[in-house]
């Protein structure tokens, strides 16, 4: 039972971190990183949560977690493939700031 | 193998048959676009398929595999699923038309761009026949990732920025509906939508969970203020993709927040008159950066923000008069998902053959496309919701359901939004008839691309007419 | 569906397809365009002969579809609408020929055409249309319709010129719009009734007065009431066919015909009356008459001129109306088939003079009577019509109005007509004068020469088949078959009497 708190609120900490660095770090592998660990989070969150019943461990939150595990593995492999590209492709990983951003907009189309 | 095929049901094929049609695609690149072209005909004839059994035999469902709920998967189309599900057959097989036709000056984006999209149909097949909250998740996860790569197809900069912005908008708001999935799960031992609402019963344990998850729908939406991602992302992507995503991907995450909604109806005047508020911020933010852009996809891109915050007028109006309110809305994102996908076509085939999108040297382009501009135009009526278009009648039923309820305030928003539609759209017709002073070089424009988005655009507008026979099929689908 | 059902339907194809047909035809395709053009107006003609026959005798022409959930989108012909469609009919017709005439050898014509067959495609609908709502929609397409007619020229100019247009006009929509849906609210019906349906429902007289004003608001833009007839002038940019069709059918009479709606067939003018909206409506289409005959004045340009002056005419209808007499509702009916028969042979005439000699300004006039006397000569006529000079039928009109304000006390309006009059004069006479009785310039601005004939036939045609049919019905107001005689039936069912 309480393990069970402890995952779930394991997991809620670890969300609360990925978007504390999701919005404060501009380096995008940092913002990849980021969503990783709030995804971690949500599984910690997910098993947790399924377990917190007592009882037999509940298969059906497993089964969850390891699909949402292959979807968040797709996701930032897209996700470091881009960083690549915008790498190439600017010179930097990162986000332009506004006013960056609509000057190339104007010239770049 | 035929009869195994007849034993299939249309629901399955529909998404199977864009699932093979990108596998076909990804492994014969040289073939992508016949390829693509021939399985975006099936997939469209698959979801037929599932219309015409929803209209012969009514709601149809399906257990993959034979596992039933709640620990199979289980399709289950309904009148609200199956306009989706006809919606993108037309916005799809229209695009599609329209993207071989496009692709053909660029033989490297080509096989890139055919199984990305089938992939993408796939996953919104699958979205619109899902009945559990967790398969919800995943859809929209494939939907998501597939967009986010289709807007990275451009390849310039500022597109692999609206990429990678969307990207991880676009996680975030999974991530939280992932979160409150999570919280459903712990409070009421299922996923399945309709179990969880027999079970639901209010409260904190139910208010939680909802809460993340249409916080992390209304960030995919595009909601104002969630919208910052959206401008950059549709306004850089190749044309047929933006197409898609105005139309198509965003409406499938409104979709899902209608079908929560309509599963757990949650009571209380707050959170309704919260996004009624942001969906008429929306109409005038968006209507108002639509008029200052100098781009015309930019342009286009800034009206889908407002024309999303329409689709949200619906919830403070539902209260008294939910049937006429949803239909209303429902209504506009169908209307919307043909116009807008006809508007950024005709701004493709434009850019195609002035090489530029600037709005003030349009430069007669009456007389060089006249079918594009005639799209355009058609569109944008539709979008302002001027008779006769299914735009008309989506606001017709806002503003009857405003006026029923005495709350006139709500029906000044809706017609002072579509007054200013009407401006920014007019800017552009009016720069379309007039000759510019500078001279800009022509290339050639594929018929096929022209004729498209002129039929999408006459979809738009015959919506107008058959609001009667399309309305009834939301029967018990609305709360 | 029966026939009956189809006939409105088919009157609206008979210029819907043709324009639809128009719009693919390549440039070149004269005689195609030509023979779609005059064959899709005859064809409408012919119908609508059909179509009076069967309502002489008392057929219900009606065809009727399920728009939005509640209402129908309904064609019916009746008397008044009937009124309508064949003054746009017969003027189209004139009008086509006109500009086939006019626009000979100029770039887009195939465009140009189609949006016309649509212009009057929308008129037609508009003064079939059964209930509010297809009012509406049908209100809302000829703005649209109209607007790529306005920016024709592809200038700057034209571009701004049409931004003002539709600045206007989608207002008026806008608020045709509320006005409808918060009726819609009140009473759960739209149907045009003879004598009004909201008669006779119990409902609140201020919100009513409120619905009333936003409707009247909403035609009387198109109807150029002041204050918002700004977009009238402006829109002179347009071709002069276009502008003839403007002033004469389309626009204009849409709105003076939506007053006439909305106060006979929505509230009823004796309810109408009750609800003390009336005569506020009269004395703003006396400040309109008396404004746009002033302003009229002192316009150098002729086509601005006509243009303030059509400010001025279209609101003696709604002045008829407003005056909530029998009598005044025929001549101010009588005055929506006459005004548009007088005004549109000064337009056609203005563009004669404009395409032939390059003549623009009031003041290049002087002569023209001896140069062009045919065009002239019709331009007289329309202009001692409007001034209300008998016989011709623009005195038929201020009669029946004069004779009904006084029936109803109302001896203001009387001054008014008299004051308009005098004002019309002022601004029509010294050109007739001058045409006539000065001698012609050395040299026209711009003269195209066109043998032994002052212009090209199908210039002139139109105007004088117009003037003359202006003069007829003044000659022979009171025989069987005129506007007046059918508008003396309409006015009887109107007031149930």
């Amino acid at each position: 039972m309480s393990s069970a708190l402890l995952y779930a609120g394991a997991g809620m900490g670890l969300l609360l971190v990925g978007v504390w660095a999701l919005v404060l770090r501009a380096h995008l592998l940092r913002k990849v990183l980021a969503i990783n660990v709030m995804g971690s989070g949500a599984f910690l969150l997910l098993v947790g949560a399924g377990a917190m019943g007592g009882g037999p461990v509940d298969p059906v939150p497993q089964a969850m977690v390891i699909t949402g595990i292959v979807v968040s593995i797709s996701a930032t492999a897209l996700a470091l493939a881009l960083v690549l590209r915008i790498a190439y492709a600017t010179g930097k990983a990162a986000l332009p700031e506004d006013r960056e951003r609509d000057l190339m907009d104007r010239e770049g189309r | 193998m035929s009869t195994w095929l007849a034993a299939l049901p249309w629901m399955v094929l529909a998404i199977a048959i864009p699932l093979l049609g990108a596998l076909a695609a990804f492994v014969q690149p040289r073939r992508a676009q016949v390829i693509g072209l021939s399985f975006s005909f099936l997939t469209a004839g698959a979801a037929v398929g599932v219309v015409l059994d929803f209209i012969t035999l009514g709601p149809q469902q399906h257990a993959v595999g034979g596992w039933g709920a709640p620990l199979g998967i289980d399709l289950v189309a309904d009148g609200l699923s199956i306009l989706m599900l006809g919606m993108s057959a037309v916005v799809g097989v229209a695009v599609s038309i329209y993207a071989r036709a496009y692709f053909v000056p660029y033989p490297d984006k080509a096989p890139r761009f055919w199984p990305l999209w089938l992939f993408l149909w796939a996953a919104l097949n699958a979205l619109f026949q899902s009945a559990d909250v967790f398969n919800l998740y995943v859809t929209l996860e494939l939907m998501g990732l597939s967009a986010v790569a289709l807007v990275a197809l451009t390849g310039s900069g500022p597109a692999l920025w609206g990429a990678m912005r969307y990207l991880l908008v676009s996680l975030l708001g999974s991530l939280a509906y992932l979160v409150g999935v999570a919280l459903l799960y712990h409070a009421y031992g299922t996923v399945d939508l309709t179990l969880l609402a027999e079970r639901a019963d209010g409260g904190l344990q139910l208010a939680v969970p909802l809460g993340a998850m249409i916080a992390g729908l209304l960030l995919k939406t595009g909601l104002f203020p969630f919208h910052v991602w959206l401008p950059p992302a549709h306004g850089s992507a190749r044309a047929p993709v933006s197409a898609l995503l105005s139309g198509l991907v965003v409406k499938a995450s409104f979709y899902l927040v209608l079908r929560l909604w309509f599963t757990f109806v949650p009571e209380g005047e707050g959170l309704p008159l919260l996004l009624g508020c942001l969906g008429a911020a929306a109409i005038f933010w968006g209507s108002i950066q639509a008029l200052r852009q100098k781009r015309l996809k930019l342009l286009v891109a800034y009206s889908t923000v407002a024309q999303l915050g329409y689709l949200f007028i619906a919830f403070p109006l539902a209260g008294l008069e939910p049937q006429m309110a949803w239909s209303g809305s429902i209504y506009l994102a169908l209307s919307h998902a043909f116009a807008k996908g006809a508007m950024f076509l005709a701004a493709g085939a434009i850019m195609t053959q002035g090489g530029h999108d600037e709005i003030d040297e349009l430069d007669l382009v009456v007389d060089r496309m006249p079918l594009t501009l005639a799209a355009f135009a058609l569109a944008g009526i539709s979008l302002a919701g001027l008779p006769p278009s299914g735009g008309f009648v989506g606001k017709w039923l806002l503003l009857e359901s405003a006026m029923a309820q005495g709350k006139g305030i709500w029906a000044a928003i809706i017609i002072v939004g579509g007054l200013l539609t009407a401006t920014y759209v007019f800017r552009v017709l009016g720069f379309a008839f007039t000759r510019s002073e500078h001279h800009h070089e022509r290339h050639e424009v594929p018929a096929a691309m022209e004729w498209t988005a002129l039929l999408l655009a006459l979809g738009a507008v015959l919506l107008g007419f058959v609001a009667p026979w399309a309305l009834p099929l939301l029967d018990g689908v609305l709360p | 569906m029966t026939t009956n059902a189809w006939l409105p339907l088919l009157v609206l194809a008979s210029s819907l397809i043709p324009g639809l047909i128009i719009f693919t035809l390549p440039e070149k395709a004269v005689a195609w365009r030509i023979t779609l053009n005059l064959g899709g107006a005859l064809l409408k003609i012919l119908l609508l002969v059909l179509m009076m026959i069967g309502v002489f005798h008392g057929v219900n022409y009606e065809f009727r579809v399920p728009l939005v959930p509640g209402i129908d989108f309904v064609l019916h012909a009746d008397a008044l609408s009937l009124l309508f469609v064949n003054l746009s009919a017969v003027l189209w017709l004139a009008t086509t020929v006109y500009a086939i005439g006019y626009l000979e050898d100029s770039p887009n014509r195939s465009r140009f055409f189609g949006y016309f067959s649509l212009c009057v495609t929308t008129t037609v609908g508009l003064a079939m249309a059964g209930n509010l709502l297809t009012f509406l929609v049908f209100y809302e397409a000829l703005t649209l319709s109209t607007y790529p007619l306005v920016v024709h020229r592809g200038t700057e100019v034209a571009r701004k010129a049409g931004r003002t247009y539709l600045a206007y006009t989608l207002l008026g929509g806008v608020l045709l719009l509320a006005g409808t849906i918060w009726l819609h609210a009140l009473t759960g019906t739209l149907e045009f009734v003879d004598r009004g349906f909201v008669r006779g429902l119990d409902l609140d007289p201020a919100t009513l007065r409120m619905v009333f004003t936003l409707l009247i608001l909403g035609v009387g833009v198109k109807a150029a009431l002041v204050p918002l007839h700004a977009w009238l002038p402006q829109a002179m940019v347009a071709p002069a066919p276009v502008s003839a069709l403007l002033h004469a059918v389309a626009v204009v009479k849409a709105g003076a015909f939506g007053v006439v709606r909305i106060i006979y067939d929505v509230f009823g003018i004796e309810f109408a009356a009750e609800l003390g909206v009336t005569l506020p409506l009269a004395v703003l289409a006396a400040v309109t008459i008396i404004y746009g005959s002033v302003r009229a004045l002192f316009q150098e340009d002729l086509k601005r001129r006509l243009a303030f002056s059509t400010v001025s005419q279209v609101s003696y209808i709604t002045l008829g109306v407003a005056i909530a007499g029998p009598i005044a509702t025929i001549g101010g009916l009588a005055h929506l088939v006459h005004q548009g028969f007088m005004k549109i042979t000064l337009f056609f005439c203005a563009g004669n003079y404009a395409e032939t000699l390059g003549v623009h300004k009031v003041s290049e006039l002087r002569g023209i009577g001896r140069r062009m006397p045919w065009t002239t000569a019709a331009f007289t006529v329309a202009a001692f019509g409007m001034i209300g000079v008998p016989p011709v039928v623009g005195f038929v009109s201020k009669w029946y109005l004069g004779l009904g304000a006084l029936e109803v006390g109302q001896d203001w309006v009387v001054y008014v007509l008299a004051g308009s009059s005098l004002l019309n004069a002022a601004y029509f006479l010294p050109l007739v004068r001058a045409a006539w009785f000065e001698p012609p310039p050395d040299e026209w601005p711009h003269e195209r020469n066109f043998g032994r004939k002052e212009t090209a036939w199908m210039l002139l045609l139109p105007p004088l088949f117009t003037a003359l049919a202006a003069l007829a019905w003044g000659l022979f107001a009171s025989m069987p078959g005129t506007p007046l005689d059918w508008v003396q039936f309409i006015a009887a069912r109107k007031y149930g009497s």
